[in-house]
């Protein structure tokens, strides 16, 4: 019944706690765009806090870098469950420049399991949007994978 | 006090709603912005140039006996439009298109198949073979070869 409930409650009310670990600020200062009154996600429920242990959503920026990962994989813990995980710009999606850097681990999702993906360098304050938007299921998402070939298989083979 | 108090309040009432409706009504995007690249397969000659100057390298392209295999991992992609300057097929193009949130990180791997004819000394690939080329029968070996009725050497 509880577990009903929470998950009633979770789309009202994400609490979010903004992790940077190891990004250049870029991601960041889209972020804060974000929560200010001109995008203001604060109508979907979305609010700041200051402590993880508050947040029901983290919003990780950055590669993780290796100083910052003992720290970030705290961080996940203190978190507590049920909990989303928001990868925001494409250094936490899939590393960025840096995803075979010595000194980095090279994403989000090779530390914690990631719910939503945001790629942009930094993302729009309108991607991020709707990123919250598709995780609160109002919007359709709009990727698709592709898989094409041009047409010259059918020249050469004749099945 | 009391007085700029007032005047504040004229201020903001003044402005009237400020925030957007983005979520429900579409974005405006500035000219010359770059979003998602786009990639055109047909015009695509598999040179490899975007793969050579990405920044993240994201442009996986492997040589395969009759074709080219190039995948693009774009969830680390920074937008940056060198790919879409150096093609010399003018193949890539930077899109508008920047709603790219997923919950699947495969939904932003983009992968396409170049057939491709064979070098006959080398064997490896090179452009897009034309039905007015000659029919290179070294490439044709195997598979290909005994489909077209020839007997292999």
């Amino acid at each position: 019944m509880m577990k009903k409930l929470f998950s009633k409650m979770l789309p009202k009310s994400l609490w979010v706690y903004h992790a940077n670990v190891g990004a250049c600020n870029g991601c960041d200062i889209e972020v804060i765009d974000v929560l200010t009154p001109y995008y203001d996600a604060e109508r979907f429920g979305i609010k700041l806090v200051g402590s993880p242990r508050h947040a029901d959503v983290l919003l990780v920026c950055g590669p993780v870098t290796m100083q910052v990962l003992p720290y970030f994989k705290r961080l996940c813990e203190a978190v507590p469950d049920p909990k989303l995980v928001f990868a925001i710009g494409s250094c936490a999606c899939g590393g960025g420049i840096w995803f075979d850097t010595y000194s980095v681990i090279g994403g989000v999702d090779k530390v914690i399991p990631v719910d939503f993906y945001i790629p942009g360098c930094p993302p729009r304050p309108e991607a991020i949007l709707h990123g919250v938007a598709v995780a609160l299921g109002l919007a359709p998402k709009k990727i698709a994978p592709i898989d094409a070939s041009d047409g010259f298989d059918t020249l050469h083979y004749s099945e | 006090m009391f007085r700029s108090k007032i005047k504040e309040a004229i201020i903001c009432l003044e402005a009237g709603r400020v925030t957007l409706a983005y979520p429900f009504a579409p974005a405006f995007i500035p000219k010359g912005f770059r979003g998602l690249p786009s990639v055109d397969i047909n015009r695509c000659v598999g040179c490899g140039g975007c793969a050579s100057v990405c920044p993240s390298s994201l442009v996986e392209i492997v040589d395969e006996p009759d074709r080219t295999t190039i995948t693009r991992y774009f969830e680390r992609c920074i937008y940056c439009g060198r790919c879409a300057d150096v093609c010399p097929e003018m193949a890539i193009e930077m899109t508008e298109r920047f709603e790219t949130a997923t919950n699947d990180i495969r939904d932003l791997h983009v992968v396409h198949h170049i057939y491709m004819a064979t070098c006959s000394r080398c064997g490896r690939c090179f452009s897009s073979q034309t039905p007015l080329d000659p029919p290179d029968y070294r490439s044709f070996k195997g598979t290909r070869l005994n489909r077209l009725g020839v007997e292999s050497t």
